[in-house]
């Protein structure tokens, strides 16, 4: 969006246009700015509710206690946030490294190969499959197996999610590195995978690091993979991550839907938790790649 | 442009191939790696498409094409079938774009043509930021806030008038007016798809060239004009693309659905009353299956493949053309 390209219309000239063609116009963009009002409502109308319904939530052992059992009082998320730490975490260490060189694969070596189209293709296909089906493709191949759920299923399985985001903006990031520094660089004398790193992923190093921003906004919040594969648990969790694993979004779903106040007050408060972390994280992206789409 | 790169990438391939030393070796393996990284996105995708229809199959035989045909879902007597998860799925996702996309091209539209400049920033933002919302979220949202209002003010009065007309009085006639069905998830899911519907929508506007537009204008057109002449005539192959994408974000909603779509195996003719989805039903249900259940839950999974790969498949097609290029 430069600036030539942000014409906005022009006032009309009202007495020289006929009543007709003032009346569709004057309706399309009634139309347009409501529609835009509306959007505004309901993400105002999400962050009100949240707000309301999640700060009372907000008491000394919330962050301090795991999640209470069924009927008994007090209590916090304290294991939820952390199952959801060690999840999350798992799940970028896996798909960083792999998304990475797979959009560097896409955007350095096969740019034009017929297998870089069918992975891009594919890659596109997997970034808007539905996740729930890559909770069930989880707990065909790990969970049934292994015989129970856990963190590192769980934690798969939001990697399988992560995964084609980085892909998608490593690619289109390297692409937007200009031809002449790989040149310049090889030019030198640099093998390939020296100029890669040491100076297109330089170069691109901003927008790559927002692709991972994003792809950890994405998977923050993923509930239904993890239904799966993670589960829930009401207390602390093993340390080799066996069993079912507390992470937030699941232990949401559960206290939401839960005749118990105090659980339903403790998903409320896991809500406005995970849905600021994820606004913020997404705010944080925009304000990291802006230097990029700037040039 | 990549061309030349290219040739002049590939022309140092030969040429490191004559030097030796270590530097060789770890060009050969970062290469590697970046292939074999490549090679897994190809890997994964198949191997959901194995494990679904691996855990589907059995449901597959027993039941043959009457699987697709049947409604009953019937735990003790062990009879599964898809058609009411399938039809709530498709009029879920069908009354989700008959919403979201006059919403999400108005908010296009009103972002490149009509909003001041100072405002367009911090609302594009907005509407963005709508996208990063979890699902779950937008469940209770819809179930807490949504569902109530809805009940009350649209439901009731919208069944005391149409009751006893035909087929009005029938689609939109609510049973129990609590606020939750088919409907409901429509429209949840239409408020999730217009973040993405509209923001590919603004690129796509914003790549017609600016002189199309002033010269529109220049000509005497009205916004109406100018939008309903160039912008939509212009864009309508990618725009249509995007309501694609958006219908296979919405044909695949799990937790946004669960919590609104009343989850109900009834083959109902009104869109207020419960239903259920593909995605709700295995949700709602998988972690207690067992044997043939979740050889049906699976089977599910797998119509829910195809329906959303093939619309996927469209929607990359048709907005390809511009993206890439």
């Amino acid at each position: 969006m430069d600036a030539t390209n942000t014409l906005a219309a022009p006032p009309l000239a009202q007495s020289r246009v006929r009543p007709g063609r003032r009346r569709a116009d004057a309706v399309l963009r009634g139309f347009c700015a409501l529609a835009t009002l509306l959007g505004v409502i309901v993400l105002g109308s999400i962050l009100l509710m949240l707000i309301v319904q999640g700060v009372r939530g907000f008491t000394s052992t919330l962050l301090t206690q795991p999640t209470p059992g069924p009927g008994s009082e007090g209590g916090g998320i304290a294991n939820a946030v952390l199952g959801s730490l060690v999840l999350t975490t798992i799940g970028i260490v896996i798909a960083t490294p792999v998304g990475v060189m797979a959009g560097t694969f896409l955007a350095e070596y096969g740019r034009t190969s017929k297998l870089s189209f069918v992975i891009r293709f594919l890659n596109d296909i997997l970034l808007s499959a539905p996740s729930i089906l890559i909770g069930l493709f989880i707990y065909t191949l790990m969970v049934r197996p292994m015989g129970s759920y856990s963190g590192w299923a769980g934690g798969v399985a939001l990697a399988i999610i992560a995964t084609p985001v980085i892909v998608r903006t490593t690619e289109d990031m390297l692409s937007l590195v200009p031809g002449t520094l790989r040149e310049a660089g090889v030019a030198l004398g640099a093998p390939p995978s020296t100029v890669i790193m040491k100076v297109t992923w330089r170069a691109a190093s901003a927008g790559i690091v927002t692709g991972i921003i994003l792809a950890l906004a994405r998977i923050a919040g993923e509930t239904a993979p993890l239904l799966f594969t993670a589960l829930n648990n009401n207390s602390w969790f093993n340390a080799d991550l066996m069993g079912g694993i507390p992470n937030l979004p699941v232990m949401i779903y559960q206290f939401a839907l839960s005749p118990y106040p105090n659980w339903q007050q403790l998903a409320w408060a896991g809500a406005l938790l995970i849905t600021m972390t994820i606004l913020a994280l997404s705010v944080i992206a925009r304000v990291v790649i802006k230097p990029q789409r700037a040039r | 442009m990549p061309a030349l790169t290219e040739t002049i990438v590939l022309a140092r391939t030969r040429a490191t191939a004559a030097r030796k030393g270590p530097s060789k070796n770890l060009d050969t393996l970062f290469r590697a790696c970046a292939y074999g990284a490549a090679l897994l996105v190809l890997i994964v995708l198949a191997g959901i498409l194995s494990a679904i229809i691996y855990g589907g199959l059995p449901a597959f035989q027993q039941f043959g094409l009457g699987f697709l045909t049947s409604s009953a879902w019937n735990v003790g007597t062990e009879q599964y079938g898809a058609l009411v998860a399938v039809t709530g799925t498709l009029i879920s996702a069908l009354l989700a774009l008959a919403i979201g996309v006059p919403i999400s091209l108005g908010i296009a539209i009103y972002l490149t043509q009509l909003c001041p400049n100072w405002a367009r920033k911090p609302v594009a933002m907005t509407i963005e930021l709508l996208a990063a919302v979890p699902s779950i979220i937008y469940g209770m949202w819809g179930l807490f806030i949504f569902a109530p209002l809805f009940a009350r003010f649209i439901e009731i009065p919208v069944s005391n008038i149409v009751e006893g007309l035909p087929i009005i009085g029938t689609v939109l006639y609510a049973r129990i007016p609590s606020g939750v069905g088919v409907l409901t998830a429509g429209i949840i899911l239409a408020i999730m798809i217009v973040p993405f519907v509209a923001s590919i929508a603004r690129d796509m506007i914003d790549q017609i060239p600016t002189i199309m537009r002033e010269s529109a204008y220049g000509v005497g057109c009205t916004t109406w004009e100018v939008v309903r002449f160039v912008l939509i005539r212009h864009a309508s192959v990618s725009i249509i693309g995007a309501i694609m994408l958006g219908l296979g974000r919405a044909l695949g909603e799990t937790m946004a659905v669960t919590f609104v779509v009343g989850n109900a195996n009834r083959l109902s003719a009104s869109i207020f009353d419960p239903g259920s989805t593909i995605a709700s039903r295995i949700a709602n249900e998988f972690n207690e299956a067992d044997g043939m259940q979740l050889n049906a839950l699976m089977a599910l999974g797998c119509i829910l493949f195809v329906i959303t790969f093939i619309v996927l498949v469209a929607a990359r097609i048709l907005t390809r053309r511009v993206r890439v290029g």
